[in-house]
């Protein structure tokens, strides 16, 4: 049993050992990603083929994720039954099969074990016995379902609709954005110097965006004054914050003299400005909106930049963001083009986001030598909830509920 | 940096050289203009990083992974001089990120004539990182893929940085 409990504040504090305890990273695993959560796998997209597969994982779990002959998805362990070796070792591909290399054992496309090589030996001698049961030990297979072209997979037979998991107030903004087939863009992995917790905390962070990334307020891009709002799902789990395209015309950031005010720099433009220039595909003049399903999903809708961010924890204090930047299969020329140059704003050297891992970085070893104090989470007091106004940790609390709701802490 | 190498970026030009000789001064104006390029970053003197570029010179960071998929979304993209201002702008003014330096190391420059005024590159690149704290990291490994423009002075039209590896450590803030 875990030796840990929780302030007697409540989600309004968040004690640092979350960040930092070995037991507590173990039991995530079992009980969050390997538990009650639906957990992104990879876009329908990559999986365009019959046959097709790629690796990816959920938590520590390795996972192959498949389209078979008839069309239908699977997911399935990266382990082989046998001695637990991986069993597919590329990052993507067709494959009639998948075979282990190590005793050549083979595994249909929905991860049954199809073949034991020499189950009965040879003439006669050596292999099993009769009564063996090495399909005792095959690979888990995951529940999958695919929602507006994102594939999703849970260990739980517990688990609910993955529709139900993500919700009412959520699910349209998701919608929002999926509503035609995808297109792989590209892919790239940031290395995160910090626990798995500490992003999702980022990416839910309201309050920071305009403060910590000055390219947004320089340039207007989205400052707290310009119209927008936070959703946070009844679970406190999954939330969703979206900026209108509206250009602000305040000064609260100046009269409060703040670091990321313009002022100090007044004749700061972009000479190029042509890489924000919006085309409001959407048509609901959302300039920014950025999603997250719990516990390791990102969408994100940047202007006209879009992809996903999957998180995978890579031990107590070190992440993967595996990040996938799309566009719709019928994108015209100019379209993609907006999309690449738009690429300039994500990703590790994101004008938006590359401080990002740098912030949540400082916090990991901010708090290295204070596992039993706590951050404190007051903007927008202590509930949990939408609202009009980002100047509020609202959703940061709602992860907090989910994250003690599923490990019972 | 600029008056040490303006001289020699015309003389591969003039015809009074043998085969030999033209493809020695090309091979070693194109290193020249791959070294400055890397002591310009590595030194911090990004304002000088636009000026290796003609004015619509492009410059985009991929990995290997997404250009064998022919992939096109990029880590980094900046079409035109004005562009890769702005990112140096952006570093100079907007961007937080922790102090830290690169070491360039540039190696096996293969070069080709494209014609009177243009050359193609294909050299290795290992870019180490230094944080103000002395960590030091083999931050990436790859190839630049170039065109160049010989004339008036060699400049990159083109400058293409395949990083080896789809993994960035935290952020890739001063440009590869």
């Amino acid at each position: 049993m875990l030796h840990r409990s929780w302030p007697a504040e409540g989600v309004t504090r968040v004690p640092y050992w979350v960040y930092q305890d070995a037991e507590i990273y173990a039991h995530e695993q079992a009980r969050i990603w390997r538990g009650r959560t639906w957990n992104y796998l990879c876009l329908e997209a990559e999986l365009a083929e019959a046959r097709s597969f790629v690796t990816t994982f959920v938590g520590d779990m390795p996972v192959v994720v498949t389209r078979d002959a008839n069309g239908a998805l699977h997911a399935w362990e990266n382990r082989c039954a046998h001695r637990g070796a991986l069993v597919a070792m590329q990052a993507r591909g067709t494959a009639e099969r998948f075979t282990c290399i190590y005793h050549n054992w083979s595994y249909d496309h929905a991860g049954n074990l199809a073949s034991v090589a020499f189950r009965n030996g040879i003439a006669g001698k050596g292999g099993m016995a009769r009564d063996a049961k090495p399909e005792s030990q095959a690979p888990k297979q995951l529940r999958v379902a695919s929602l507006n072209g994102l594939v999703f997979g849970t260990l739980s037979t517990e688990s609910r609709s993955l529709e139900d998991y993500v919700g009412p107030e959520i699910l349209p903004r998701l919608k929002r954005v999926l509503r035609k087939p995808l297109k792989v863009l590209g892919s790239y992995t940031q290395v995160l110097p910090n626990n798995w917790k500490l992003y999702m905390d980022n990416v839910k962070d309201t309050y920071h965006a305009s403060l910590l990334h000055l390219f947004f307020t320089r340039f207007r891009i989205n400052r707290l004054t310009q119209k927008g709002g936070v959703l946070v799902s009844k679970d406190g789990a999954h939330h969703c914050t979206y900026t209108e395209m509206v250009e602000d015309q305040g000064d609260a950031y100046e009269k409060d003299g703040m670091r990321s005010a313009g002022s100090s720099i007044p004749q700061f433009r972009l000479e190029a400005p042509e890489l924000l220039e919006q085309v409001d595909e959407l048509g609901d003049r959302v300039s920014i909106q950025i999603l997250s399903l719990f516990p390791g999903f990102v969408l994100h809708q940047i202007r006209n930049s879009l992809a996903a961010r999957q998180l995978v924890p890579k031990g107590v204090d070190r992440a993967e963001l595996h990040w996938t930047l799309f566009g719709f299969a019928d994108d015209d020329e100019a379209m993609t083009r907006r999309r690449l140059l738009q690429a300039n704003l994500v990703g590790p050297a994101g004008y938006i986001s590359m401080e990002d891992g740098a912030a949540t970085g400082f916090v990991q070893r901010g708090v290295a030598g204070s596992p039993e104090r706590a951050s404190v989470i007051e903007m927008g007091g202590a509930a949990i909830g939408s609202g009009d106004s980002r100047i509020t940790e609202t959703a940061v609390r709602g992860l907090w509920k989910a994250w003690r709701a599923h490990m019972e802490i | 940096m600029e008056s040490l190498a303006r001289p020699h970026g015309n003389l591969i030009l003039s015809t009074s050289k043998s085969g030999t000789d033209h493809d020695f001064l090309l091979q070693t104006t194109v290193e020249r203009l791959h070294a400055r390029y890397a002591h310009a970053l590595d030194s911090d003197r990004l304002e000088e990083w636009p000026r290796l570029f003609t004015e619509e010179g492009t410059y985009r960071v991929t990995t290997a992974e997404n250009e064998e998929r022919g992939l096109p979304a990029p880590v980094l993209y900046a079409e035109g001089r004005p562009m890769l201002r702005d990112r140096v702008a952006s570093l100079r003014h907007a961007n937080i990120y922790e102090p830290q330096r690169y070491r360039h190391i540039v190696s096996s420059v293969l070069v080709e004539k494209l014609g009177a005024e243009q050359a193609r590159s294909t050299a290795n690149f290992l870019v180490v990182r230094i944080m103000q704290n002395g960590d030091t990291l083999l931050f990436a490994s790859g190839r630049y893929v170039d065109r160049i423009a010989l004339a008036p002075e060699p400049r990159y039209e083109e400058r293409v940085v395949i990083c080896d590896s789809r993994r960035f450590d935290t952020l890739l803030a001063i440009p590869l």
